[in-house]
């Protein structure tokens, strides 16, 4: 049904949708996030919660302590190489459709700790992240936008097709290989099926 | 809290076989401290807690410091045989001093308010001989410091009660405070790198 008949109709008192727009207004409108965080950016997670800033205005409100009952995961904080491994376990024990925000600088790309020797360099090597928020930490608000930007991207996925999103696609796994511990560094150090790195072209000049 | 001076003379004088020196700092704060050996580390923590001058009954922080093998070179006056007649002559000569690890206390009084005291152990060297005394026995607070000493420079605290890895996992094989850990290479994607991360980011 082409727009401008649909804003007729709801003109004349008409309202007409499509199990599409349903289904993913019903996603969209109750993200469930799990309860946990990693380090300050925490805090500013916690803040968005409260009164002042409300995540609930926007349905987000049920923090779950279970892995099993939470759509999204916000990891909000430095991720260590050795936390690494838990936070993606995690990942693989919530259900689909499951979303994922990186909060900060650090779950980014390791922000200003990036060259220790204990920090995984983004969370993005290992799950898929759907929105990036940076700052640090980022205000409650970056974290309300960043909500309102996975809502669109929700709102937007088709329910068949190519284009489908993950959970709807029975060959593509939701699972993701959990890295293990090893001598000097993780193993696998990255997951090549999730991340790779973006083509940076240097030059000699400035 | 009484100079360090006298405090050595009534330490020397209170444990006659005690080898302990006095490091001093010639910077600015002259904070000078204490350096035991760690076969009497645990005597004279002991006295250095319970004199009743003294009481430091709290061990605020513990730290390690890496001291790699330093070569110096000296001029020496010699006296040798040249050309059939003996002179003095001035030789260099190169000093090796082996490298060797360090453990930091810093140690307080709550009860006199004083303090602090910096009670400093070291190793033999930095590859086999990496023990000194663990000071939890006498100060509990010490327990998860050593164990991070431990886990980040591979000091080994002989009579630690749980001496395990504390930061990095159990697998972890190196020691990456030390000053020639190599850290894993995950330098292909640095987006806005400078000095060393360019020269790293460069090679891939």
């Amino acid at each position: 049904m082409d727009e401008g008949l649909r804003n007729e109709l709801s003109k004349q008192g008409v309202f007409t949708t499509t199990l599409q727009e349903l289904y993913n207004w019903g996603r969209r409108s109750s993200v469930w996030p799990l309860n946990f965080g990693l380090a300050c950016c925490a805090i500013e997670m916690i803040a968005a919660s409260m009164a002042r800033f409300d995540i609930a205005r926007f349905g987000a409100e049920v923090f779950r302590p279970s892995p099993r009952q939470a759509d999204l995961m916000i990891v909000a904080g430095t991720v260590t190489k050795k936390m690494a491994p838990l936070v993606v376990r995690l990942f693989n024990q919530m259900p689909e459709p499951k979303y994922v925000i990186a909060m900060g600088a650090c779950a980014i790309s390791g922000g200003p700790f990036k060259q220790g020797y204990n920090v995984l360099k983004g969370i993005d090597r290992y799950v898929p992240v759907d929105i990036h928020i940076p700052g640090c930490p980022p205000r409650p608000e970056a974290l309300l936008h960043a909500l309102l930007k996975l809502q669109e991207k929700i709102a937007a996925q088709p329910l068949t097709g190519e284009h489908r999103p993950r959970h709807l696609s029975p060959d593509v796994p939701g699972e993701f290989p959990v890295p293990a511990y090893g001598p000097y560094d993780l193993q696998p150090a990255k997951n090549d099926d999730v991340w790779r790195p973006a083509l940076v072209v240097r030059t000699d000049a400035g | 809290m009484e100079a360090l001076d006298p405090l050595l003379t009534r330490l020397r004088a209170a444990l006659p076989e005690a080898q302990v020196a006095i490091e001093l700092n010639p910077a600015v704060p002259a904070q000078s401290s204490l350096v035991v050996d760690r076969d009497q580390a645990v005597t004279v923590a002991r006295w250095l807690r319970d004199d009743p001058q003294l009481r430091l009954d709290y061990c605020s922080n513990v730290t390690g410091v890496d001291w790699l093998e330093t070569t110096s070179t000296e001029k020496v006056r010699v006296r040798r045989v040249v050309d059939g007649a003996e002179q003095e002559v001035e030789e260099s000569v190169e000093r090796r001093q082996p490298g060797y690890l360090e453990v930091v206390y810093h140690l307080y009084s709550m009860a006199l308010g004083h303090g602090p005291l910096v009670l400093r152990q070291r190793t033999r060297n930095r590859v086999d001989d990496t023990r000194v005394a663990s000071l939890t026995p006498v100060w509990r607070s010490a327990e998860f410091q050593e164990r991070e000493v431990f886990d980040l420079f591979g000091v080994r605290f002989a009579g630690h009660p749980d001496l395990r890895r504390i930061l990095m996992w159990e697998e972890f094989e190196d020691y990456p405070m030390r000053k020639d850990y190599v850290e894993p290479d995950d330098y292909e994607h640095e987006p806005t790198p400078h000095d060393a991360v360019l020269v790293k980011a460069r090679r891939h």
